[in-house]
């Protein structure tokens, strides 16, 4: 029990940390107009403009003509849709992007229900040989898709899943990153929570469907917030493992209509932006739950 | 636990002898807990070994092949480890990843914990300045190559246009092999930082409050209070930190080179990880490619094993 998440739950639920709303108000509006903070603000705000420059750019040039993508204003003079009409019938963008969702969406509810029970059994339950699967699977922690490309691919073609939604699914689910966080908040939960249910005689099974699922509703938000950015993100596998235009997923989409349209940069930001839409909203809705997986994703 | 199992074994064995009653009633309880830990372990376990395990061994093993991307194997003992030490570009991609590590690792540190400071303060629309330098994280490599493919363009291009300004012409950013790694630095930094941000952001607020106020006391200027007091108390947030870009910088980047260089020009930013992927998609060498993976991996279980002691078990606190 002497876990670092112990302290987590409650510091979670506190407003964050000591620019705290109520001190705010209490010291008013005074302190924080005064001149050294109104020269850090701006500071910030050049900074943030800079920042979003590159994304603001590519969203504004999608809205201009081809003559004119190359100009260098923000704005575009004559505002046209035409691109992303183009973009839209050219090629089957909808697709791609259904292909993404259902992708996404699968491993992230998968990989969630998944390592959420594995987890649970690894914090919550006495067996032996607990310590020796947890270092097993602690040990693959950095072990990305990336540096064992080659293999899982040869894996995954020996499985019969080259170019399928499987090929594309499955491989992502498994990861010990989910696993370790979700482990360090139920390590954290005090042992009462499951005591009233196993003297009434509860199964584990109920216990952690009625009693563990729901107390870690904020960490599973936040988690698959990041999971499903990450799997929507992702380029790498989907390039390696498929090759049917069918199930082509909207970055690959992209990447493969950049190589066809290379210089139609109107065409090209119009698509990207299409790609990118989705995280931003993401994005602007879950901020907090994003911001909270990064938090726990440190280790404390 | 044992006092619930007591307490449990109490109430559905209240004739037997305690002792006894407790003894098998325990053990049941044992037996239980073990069937449900195999059942809670089975799927993440049985995808772990599969798409975890099997290819993490399977890269060393197929390092001993030559391997086509048709499936025909052939034994070669050594052959493929002999071939990547005299190979100049393998280790010429060692250097273009050590020099990418050196770029972006400290960059990442001080602009992430620069930041951190600056939207820890109590300014005016701290919010939305906070959100601007997070949301290129969300944003995927792919789109981030040709965002900045298009802005770095060679005369058209908006970076372009705004350095002839000053009177420097024609600068090919990802043209120019002397160039293309620092632009690649830049861009990752740039995509990145709002990550570290959050996190060091994280680690200033654990610090209490006070301490800054004794300080401030005691007459230490906000130098002095950063050297002696955020540095030192924030020595695990740095330490996970530098340990996660590292291997970020080692294992990431395959998109971004991709999409954004090829690995160009003239190999200047052929990264470790995308020399991996290009021996093996590109030239048809998959057990090379493997050959070439199976180092990383080692250097990953390295760094885990490394992070395993240093932090007995992911615990990245003081005590």
């Amino acid at each position: 029990m002497t876990e670092t998440l112990t302290a987590a739950p409650p510091r979670d639920d506190a407003p964050r940390g000591p620019q705290a709303r109520p001190t705010r108000r209490r010291r008013g509006q005074d302190s924080r107009w005064s001149r050294p903070r109104v020269a850090l603000m701006v500071l910030g705000v050049v900074l943030g403009l800079l920042t979003i420059f590159p994304l603001a750019w590519m969203v504004t040039g999608s809205f201009k003509t081809a003559a004119e993508v190359n100009s260098a204003t923000l704005l575009p003079a004559d505002p046209t849709l035409e691109n992303y009409r183009y973009v839209f019938t050219q090629v089957p963008f909808l697709r791609y992007m259904l292909n993404s969702l259902v992708v996404s969406a699968t491993v992230t509810v998968l990989a969630l229900w998944f390592h959420s029970m594995a987890a649970y059994a690894l914090a919550r339950l006495r067996f032996r040989g607990r310590d020796t699967i947890f270092l097993l699977i602690f040990s693959t922690l950095l072990v990305s898709l990336p540096v064992i490309l080659i293999p899982t691919f040869v894996v995954v073609r020996t499985l019969g899943l080259v170019d399928s939604y499987a090929g594309l699914i499955v491989p992502a689910i498994f990861n010990a990153f989910g696993i370790f966080l979700l482990r360090q908040f139920y390590v954290a939960l005090p042992a009462e929570l499951e005591e009233a249910a196993l003297v009434d005689g509860a199964s584990y099974w109920r216990i952690y469907r009625s009693v563990i699922l729901p107390l870690s509703r904020p960490i599973l938000s936040a988690l698959a917030v990041f999971f499903f950015l990450a799997n929507w993100n992702s380029f790498v596998w989907p390039l390696t493992i498929t090759s049917d235009p069918d199930l082509r997923v909207v970055q690959l989409g992209i990447a493969t209509f950049q190589q066809q349209y290379a210089g139609d940069w109107n065409y090209v930001l119009a698509a990207a932006t299409v790609a990118a839409l989705p995280t931003l909203l993401i994005f602007f809705f879950f901020q907090r739950q994003i911001v909270e997986s990064i938090k726990n994703a440190g280790f404390k | 636990m044992s006092t619930v199992v007591a307490r449990t074994a109490g109430r559905a064995r209240a004739g037997e002898t305690p002792g006894a009653a407790h003894t098998t009633a325990r053990a049941a309880q044992e037996r239980r807990q073990r069937r449900a830990a195999f059942w809670f372990l089975l799927p993440d376990s049985l995808g772990l070994f599969v798409f975890v395990a099997v290819p993490m061994v399977l890269a060393v093993v197929l390092g001993f092949f030559r391997m086509d991307g048709f499936g025909s194997f052939q034994f070669i003992g050594l052959g493929n480890y002999v071939r990547m030490a005299g190979d100049p570009q393998f280790w010429s991609s060692v250097r273009i990843t050590l020099l990418y590590l050196v770029g972006v690792v400290p960059a990442i540190f001080v602009v992430g914990l620069g930041l951190a400071l600056l939207v820890q303060q109590r300014i005016p629309f701290v919010g939305a300045i906070r959100s601007a330098l997070f949301v290129p994280y969300v944003v995927s490599l792919v789109v981030v190559a040709m965002v900045w493919e298009f802005m770095l363009s060679e005369r058209t291009g908006v970076v372009s246009r705004l350095l002839s300004a000053f009177g420097i012409d024609d600068v090919a950013f990802l043209g120019e092999p002397s160039l293309a790694l620092g632009t690649v630095v830049v861009i990752t930094v740039w995509f990145q930082m709002g990550y570290y941000m959050v996190i060091f952001l994280a680690g200033l607020q654990d610090i209490p409050g006070e301490y800054y106020e004794a300080a401030r006391i005691d007459g230490a200027g906000a130098w002095q209070r950063f050297r002696a007091i955020t540095l030192p108390l924030l020595r695990p947030t740095s330490f996970f930190v530098v340990v996660t870009a590292t291997v970020g910088v080692i294992t990431g980047g395959l998109d971004l080179v991709f999409v954004l260089t090829g690995g160009g020009p003239a190999g200047s930013t052929t990264l470790l990880i995308f020399y991996v992927y290009e021996q093996a998609f590109l030239f048809g060498e998959l057990g090379y490619a493997a050959a070439i993976g199976s180092v990383l991996v080692l250097v990953m279980l390295a760094w885990s094993a490394l992070m395993f002691a240093v932090t007995r078990g992911g615990r990245f606190d003081n005590d």
